[in-house]
């Protein structure tokens, strides 16, 4: 994935499924043999990954851009996001 | 209380191919197949337990004609499935509409990087076919895992596997060592690499792994007998997973089969009975069954003291630490295996072909 900016527009890559955990409510991001517990914070970016601008995510939620692209560039790694 | 996460349901023990290094048990149960009905409660069950993955496997998961009823049932339960596969036999159009129903990614098996090499550790030739379903379902727009089990065969060919995944377009590639129960375990001297085979394969794996970063994940599963602390076993003894059997018997792991327990019937009981009730779930659970040397060991809570089913296998003893640990009084049975294999290396005994019941 080539570097992250503000102009980024990540979206959640096809293998990736969002869901809601039945037992605890969680926000729970699956692929392929795995699935990620997202805390409040992380599932509102990935719910926001839909071609939006990285910038735009960071103006919507209120929060440090630096975060949001240390995130989705985590996300980057395992393929989670595609931009 | 431990919740599973993931099933694993064995559709059939039927498959048009013979690994070598197959871990279906060498004997099956003369028990029916469990009806669609059924399987589509045990997914209800499933879902309701905590589950939010479902593996359909085998043998060879496509022989069933109710797959996609199966599949169908797993997208309305919300669970993310895989189906895992050999490819065969598989038309382009099954396929679509089993992305059509919902499912979520498709995990193809290869045997080796090449026509030859795969037939024979297959015993059919169904290389160009594997190459032209990894085509469908890049086609279709489904992830695709591609998984190579690992043996003295093919390790050489590991740098090959890996750009062969590249070419698939696979955005995960698994690497398994051969573990060896089953047909596997059959097969054991034939099967086992040296040690040089396997520092190269794993070598040329790390370089991959970097260059591919985010691209393609790549997962090597570490050979067994050439560790020296045993792997923790499944997560741990009825921990995240639930396997069912093609006839409806509820298991820890895909290997259990070989240990003398009596295994939940899910035609007679429920999964939440079975996970949370049943001797045989509960029997190896945490870590109070384990003896010496685990019980005072600090790897403990870590591997759980390693396979259960590999300890039985070996030593007899279900409750004895894996003899794959140093500190195992039967180390010396894994010592002797790695050295066996080392200096001979006897024909491959394949699977018996099996596509009736
Ligand atoms: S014979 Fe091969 S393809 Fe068939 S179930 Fe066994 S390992 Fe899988
Ligand atoms: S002694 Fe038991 S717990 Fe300790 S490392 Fe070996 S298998 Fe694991």
């Amino acid at each position: 994935m080539t570097p992250l900016s503000a102009d980024s527009r990540p979206r959640l890559a096809r293998k990736a499924r969002l869901r809601t955990d039945r037992l605890t409510g969680e926000t729970l991001l699956l692929y392929p043999e795995h699935g990620l517990v997202l805390n409040a914070s992380a599932a509102a970016i990935v719910r926001l990954c839909d071609g939006r601008s990285a910038g735009d995510i960071a103006a919507e939620l209120a929060a440090p851009l630096a975060d949001i692209l240390d995130f989705l560039a985590a996300l980057g790694d395992r393929g989670l996001v595609t931009t | 209380m431990s919740r599973p996460y993931v099933l694993v349901a064995e559709l059939t023990y039927r498959c048009p191919l013979r690994c070598a290094y197959c871990s279906n048990p060498t004997e099956v149960p003369d028990r029916p197949a469990l009806a669609t009905a059924d399987w589509q409660r045990v997914l209800g069950e499933a879902g309701e337990l905590g589950v939010v993955q479902v593996h359909f496997t085998g043998g060879e998961p496509l022989l069933r004609d109710d797959l996609e009823a199966l599949v169908a049932r797993a997208a309305e339960l919300e669970l993310y499935s895989n189906l895992i596969t050999s490819g065969m036999p598989l038309t382009r159009e099954r396929l679509a509409g089993l992305a059509a129903v919902g499912l979520c990614a498709l995990q193809l098996s290869f045997q080796a990087a090449r026509p030859g090499s795969s037939a024979a550790i297959a015993g059919v030739d169904a290389f160009a076919h594997k190459r032209q379903v990894a085509a469908w379902t890049r086609e279709l727009e489904l992830p695709l895992t591609v998984n190579v089990v690992l043996h003295r065969q093919n390790l050489d060919e590991v740098g090959a596997i890996i750009a062969l995944a590249e070419e698939l377009g696979a955005e995960r590639l698994e690497l398994a060592n051969t573990q060896y129960l089953g047909w596997a375990h059959r097969n054991r001297a034939a099967l086992m690499p040296d040690r040089a085979q396997l520092d190269a394969a794993r070598a040329v794996v790390a370089a991959a792994r970097a260059r591919l970063r985010g691209r393609m994940e790549l997962l090597f599963v570490l050979p067994d007998y050439h560790a020296d602390r045993p792997r923790t076993c499944m997560n741990g003894w009825g921990e995240r997973y639930v396997v069912v059997t093609p006839d409806g018997r509820a298991m820890p792991c895909h290997a259990a089969h070989i240990l003398p327990l009596a295994f939940p019937d899910l035609r007679a009981c429920s999964l939440a009975s079975a996970w949370n009730d049943s001797d045989a779930f509960q029997r190896y659970r945490g870590t109070d069954y384990l003896r010496e040397p685990c019980r005072s060991c600090d790897q403990r809570e870590v591997d759980h003291g390693g396979c259960r089913c590999q300890a039985f296998l070996l030593t007899g003893d279900a409750t004895a630490a894996d003899p794959v640990c140093d500190l195992s009084p039967h180390h010396d049975l894994v010592v002797a295996a790695r050295a066996a294999a080392a200096d001979t290396a006897p024909p491959l005994t394949l699977r018996r072909l099996r596509l009736a019941r």
